[in-house]
């Protein structure tokens, strides 16, 4: 058994290897296949990361299958003796309660997004080896237990991501392409550098040690740092992962990419990749630097705060289906950052659990609006109405998500927002009640565009849509089905999460009860 | 010194130079004598032969050398400085001669073989370039590598291009030597010498006795002028002119080769003069010289990069990226520790398997356009996938995306600027490496997301599709496991590198 753990973690990172290998021998004529293989190629990570949930020990906070190979050792000078200094950057995996949830969003929603890529029409192998890429790309950014690792990872998300939007997406999808490369490469830069920096005064890449290392004022590496010096790093790697999250005002890019790429990888782009932000937020931005995080909380509150009404106020406004779930989802993501705002574990729990909902939320609204998509090859909600009557499955799903979204109790988004303001109403009532006021907003954009587009007068041209198709029910009932499953049983997500929670911010949790 | 003096040294560390030298008299003669009977495809070989053999024997010194051996009170100085350096010499012109195998087939270069042996003689300056400690040999071997690319430029004597970028290249070529040589005539002046490991302590004693300022009006033209064959600003202009005019084995040979011997010659020149001026509290090399080359770097990053986006010329394009990537590359010596010799032939290397994989695409890719332009480009990924997945390699390389050899040299690069806490410098490097994405990821635009006139299976060369395919994997390979690299570099020559204890070392 113990040989089998050892290698779980990059067995599953790795697995949509497989695929990529069947599929480059498969002619490219054969469509079908193709798209059966893309498929069923993520039904292997999916296993061994249900597999690995399931196995999961909720009781420590250590990490969990570990992985640690040696890998790069940078020699960097030569003492006065001769010998030479190197500096070691290994292969660590492991996860914890944090990024184990994360591993199994990213491989349900995958696994969805491979289904929805069913609509997927042109240059099928080249779309299913970059969706494969991606999704290695999107594991070992949460498998990572060591920076190096994790910023290899996740600049491996950059590529296949600026193909699949500038080859598959819409109209304006090559400017999209740039736009997300250019946002996302200044972001990458910024945490390189930052990630250097620490790498430099810890002497080591391990995330865990230097978690360790940074909280301990004893260790001669910690003491070298000054507090202005770390605030420093926290705001760089702030600016980071805000840029990835997106926080405003670094959120046009997203804009783009949501409206221009094809619904299968809005799915991904939104359920997942938002999600590596507030990721990286919490386990590098928080974890390594919670006192200066701690200082930083008002601004966090306060940029959470501007999310959230930003987002739903603009939302709002939107003519465009697409548009008016993008604005949504920096709307939501403001929650996060104010379940990050409030420092103690309540909030990051809702923080987290935020973080998991929308990514379900959102591929299942974003996969609804491509079904919508392909029957009426318009996502403008003028032109939209009366759906329900020709479409009335459809609709259905759709009125639910939305219900979702806007935090109904029973499902998943209410208890993410309901955490994430009852942390925050413990430090800073005043800015939660202010951020409250964009979840009464949440619910009037939704229900505007939703009720706008299923009710009301049928366009006569829509008359005779086909209702869902058993490849579409799929994905809509999965992702629903764990929106609801969340939002009745939270302890599926808040059992491993709690645990670690508390490891990952043992001062955080000191200081803000 | 009599003649037993000279039979007194091991010549046999000169063994890599002197086969060089000896296969491009032979093949001279050959070509003059037995020219028209002989297929001209056979001296390209005989010539790849002779690097391959010259190859082996620098490994064979690398193996044996111990200490720095010198003949003639440093005129020539081997060293694992410059065998590092010649290794990456014989390895970029080696391709480039597989490359014009290929590619002089049917292009309209008359003088085959001239060519091949202007090559070699090119490689020798540069191999002379890397070892030498004395301010005559450097320049002659300076010279010796200029003047075989400006007649390597020109070679294609019917094409205006070709003719017009010789001419700028000569031009701008002999200014910069110019420039180079008064410099020089400075440091000679001041010192009375030419040996570059006395003018170190003698530069140092004028310092003191009160010319400072001729100390730094030295320095500044020696790195002006030696500016101009590394193409870092301010001497940069040229390259786009002679990259595009050139034939494109030859702009891989000058964008590879050239550019390592200049900064063979740069290093071992600036660093050792001016290692021991100091004007009693700040050493001038580490403090004000590396400044100025901080400058420079930063200057060539930025122009090179910011024009890059506005070209529409493919090997325009190469140029302005050579000069930004010249740039990155100042970036170690800002200023040098210990760490700088392995970020340096790291970067080069992989700079070296890009470049020479890249041009080789550009190389078919243009051929068969019979345009440069980058819409040359345009669907190439329909018309043969293999070499447009092998140029996107080439592309992120360039631009520093990982896996690739270029990220790594990048990061390491990074390192040790963050390592020296130049955060101003690193924040350059990073801003202007976000800016290249835009036109590397122009010309992947082009393959895969533009239609292109054509949708036919295009027709590439089985050597040079090897060779592409090789660089590829070499790429990601090295890009993946760098350690063998630096490794191979730390095990074989720091140690005994004679900089080693001069240098402040980078961390205790």
């Amino acid at each position: 058994m113990d040989s089998v753990t050892n290698i779980l973690l990059s067995s599953l990172v790795f697995s949509p290897l497989l695929a990529i290998v069947i599929l480059a021998f498969v002619p490219n004529h054969q469509g079908g296949v193709i798209k059966q293989i893309g498929i069923y190629g993520t039904v292997l990570p999916l296993i061994l990361s249900l597999w690995m949930f399931g196995s999961f020990n909720y009781d420590t906070t250590n990490l969990q299958f570990v992985e640690r190979h040696d890998w790069i050792s940078i020699p960097i000078g030569l003492a006065q003796t001769g010998a030479v200094f190197t500096f070691d950057i290994n292969y660590e995996l492991g996860v914890d309660g944090i990024s184990m949830p994360l591993i199994l969003l990213t491989a349900i929603i995958g696994m969805m997004a491979a289904v929805a890529s069913w609509q997927v029409k042109k240059r099928l192998k080249e779309y299913f080896i970059l969706f494969h890429i991606l999704l290695i790309g999107m594991l070992g950014v949460f498998a990572a237990d060591n920076l190096f690792l994790f910023f290899i990872f996740f600049e491996m998300t950059l590529v296949p991501m600026f193909f699949l939007i500038g080859i598959w997406g819409y109209g304006e999808r090559e400017h999209a392409a740039n736009k997300f490369l250019l946002y996302n490469g200044i972001g990458s830069g910024i945490m390189l550098l930052a990630f250097i920096v620490i790498f430099i005064m810890m002497r080591t890449m391990n995330i865990d040690q230097i978690t360790t290392i940074l909280s301990t004022p004893e260790h001669p590496a910690a003491g070298a740092l000054t507090p202005a010096f770390r605030y420093g790093l926290f705001l760089a790697l702030f600016i980071a992962f805000a840029i990835k999250l997106p926080v405003f005002p670094f959120h046009t890019w997203m804009l783009k990419v949501h409206v221009q790429a094809p619904p299968s990888i809005v799915m991904i782009h939104s359920g997942i990749l938002l999600k590596m932000g507030a990721y990286g937020l919490l386990r590098m931005g928080i974890g390594f630097f919670p006192e200066q995080a701690y200082q930083f909380s008002t601004w966090l509150a306060v940029l959470g705060i501007i999310n959230v009404l930003y987002g739903a106020v603009l939302a709002f406004v939107q003519k465009d289906l697409k548009m008016v779930l993008a604005y949504s989802s920096i709307s939501h993501m403001g929650i996060v950052l104010l379940g990050f705002a409030s420092m103690n574990s309540i909030g990051f729990q809702g923080a987290m659990f935020q973080v998991v909902s929308h990514g379900f939320i959102s591929a299942l609204l974003f996969f609804l609006i491509g079904v919508i998509w392909d029957r009426t090859q318009t996502s403008m909600i003028d032109d939209l109405g009366g759906l329900a009557k020709s479409m009335p499955f459809v609709s259905g799903i759709l009125l639910a998500g939305a219900m979702a979204s806007l935090g109904l109790p029973g499902m998943s988004g209410f208890i993410s927002e309901f955490f994430a303001f009852l942390g925050l109403f413990g430090r800073m009532p005043a800015l939660a009640a202010v951020g409250a006021l964009g979840i009464v907003l949440t619910a009037v954009y939704l229900l505007r565009a939703i009720l706008r587009t299923t009710f009301g007068p049928t366009p006569a041209r829509f008359n005779s849509l086909a209702d869902a198709q058993p490849m579409e029910v799929i994905p809509m009932v999965v992702l629903l089905g764990f929106i609801i499953l969340i939002g009745v049983y939270p302890a599926v997500l808040g059992n491993p999460m709690q645990q670690a929670l508390k490891s990952i911010v043992p001062i955080v949790t000191g200081i803000g009860g | 010194m009599d003649v037993k003096d000279i039979f007194s040294y091991d010549w046999s560390y000169l063994l890599p130079e002197f086969i060089i030298l000896g296969f491009a008299t032979a093949l001279s003669l050959l070509d003059l004598f037995a020219g028209k009977r002989l297929g001209k495809q056979v001296i390209g070989w005989l010539s790849l032969l002779g690097v391959v053999l010259a190859a082996v024997f620098v490994f064979v010194n690398v193996g044996t050398l111990d200490k720095p051996y010198s003949y003639m009170t440093d005129m020539i100085r081997i060293d694992n400085y410059g065998n590092a350096f010649k290794l990456l010499f014989l390895g970029g012109t080696a391709f480039t001669l597989l490359m014009s195998l290929s590619y002089l087939k049917q292009r309209e270069v008359e003088h085959t073989g001239e060519y091949y042996y202007l090559l070699l003689t090119g490689l020798l300056g540069a191999m002379v370039m890397a070892s030498s400690a004395d301010l005559i040999t450097l320049f002659v071997g300076l010279e010796l590598l200029s003047l075989s690319s400006y007649v390597l430029v020109g070679l294609r004597k019917k094409s205006l291009h070709s003719n017009e970028s010789a001419f700028k290249y000569v031009v701008s070529g002999s200014i910069a030597t110019a420039v180079t040589l008064f410099g020089m005539s400075y440091v000679y002046g001041l010192t009375g010498t030419t040996h570059v490991y006395e003018i170190s302590t003698r530069l140092a004693e004028v310092s003191m006795a009160g010319y400072q300022f001729l100390v730094y009006i030295a320095f500044a033209f020696l790195a002006v002028g030696l500016a101009f064959k590394i193409s870092a600003a301010p001497n940069h202009m040229w390259a786009p002119d002679v990259y595009q005019g050139a034939p494109t084995p030859v702009t891989a040979f000058l964008a590879v080769v050239s550019k390592a011997a200049g900064f063979a010659l740069l290093f071992r020149l600036l660093l050792i003069s001016f290692f021991n001026v100091t004007d009693g509290s700040s050493r001038f090399f580490f403090d004000q010289g590396s400044l100025y080359l901080g400058i420079m770097a930063a200057a060539s990053m930025i122009i090179g990069n910011t024009m890059a986006l506005r070209q529409t010329n493919i090997k325009r394009m190469m140029a302005f990226s050579g000069i930004a990537q010249a740039g990155y590359l100042l970036v170690p010596f800002v200023p040098p520790t210990t760490l700088f010799f392995s970020e340096v032939i790291f970067y080069l290397f992989g700079y070296l398997l890009v470049s020479f994989g890249a041009f080789a695409v550009i190389m078919v890719v243009t051929r068969e356009q019979g345009t440069e332009d980058l819409k040359g480009f345009a669907g190439l990924y329909h018309r043969s996938p293999l070499l447009a997945i092998a140029m996107s390699i080439f592309l992120l390389s360039l631009a520093g995306i990982p896996i690739t050899a270029g990220f790594f040299g990048k990061f390491y690069l990074f390192m040790g600027s963050l390592a020296q806490e130049n955060y101003w410098l690193s924040a350059v490097m990073i801003i202007t490496s976000v800016i290249s994405y835009y036109y590397y990821f122009g010309i992947i635009r082009q393959m895969y997301m533009r239609p292109g006139a054509s949708e036919a299976p295009m027709y590439v060369p089985k050597g040079i599709w090897t060779f592409v395919l090789i660089m590829a994997v070499a790429t990601v390979f090295f890009g993946a496991f760098p350690g063998l690299v630096t490794d191979y570099v730390q095990a074989h020559f720091n140690p005994s590198f004679d900089f080693g204890n001069m240098l402040p070392p980078t961390f205790q």
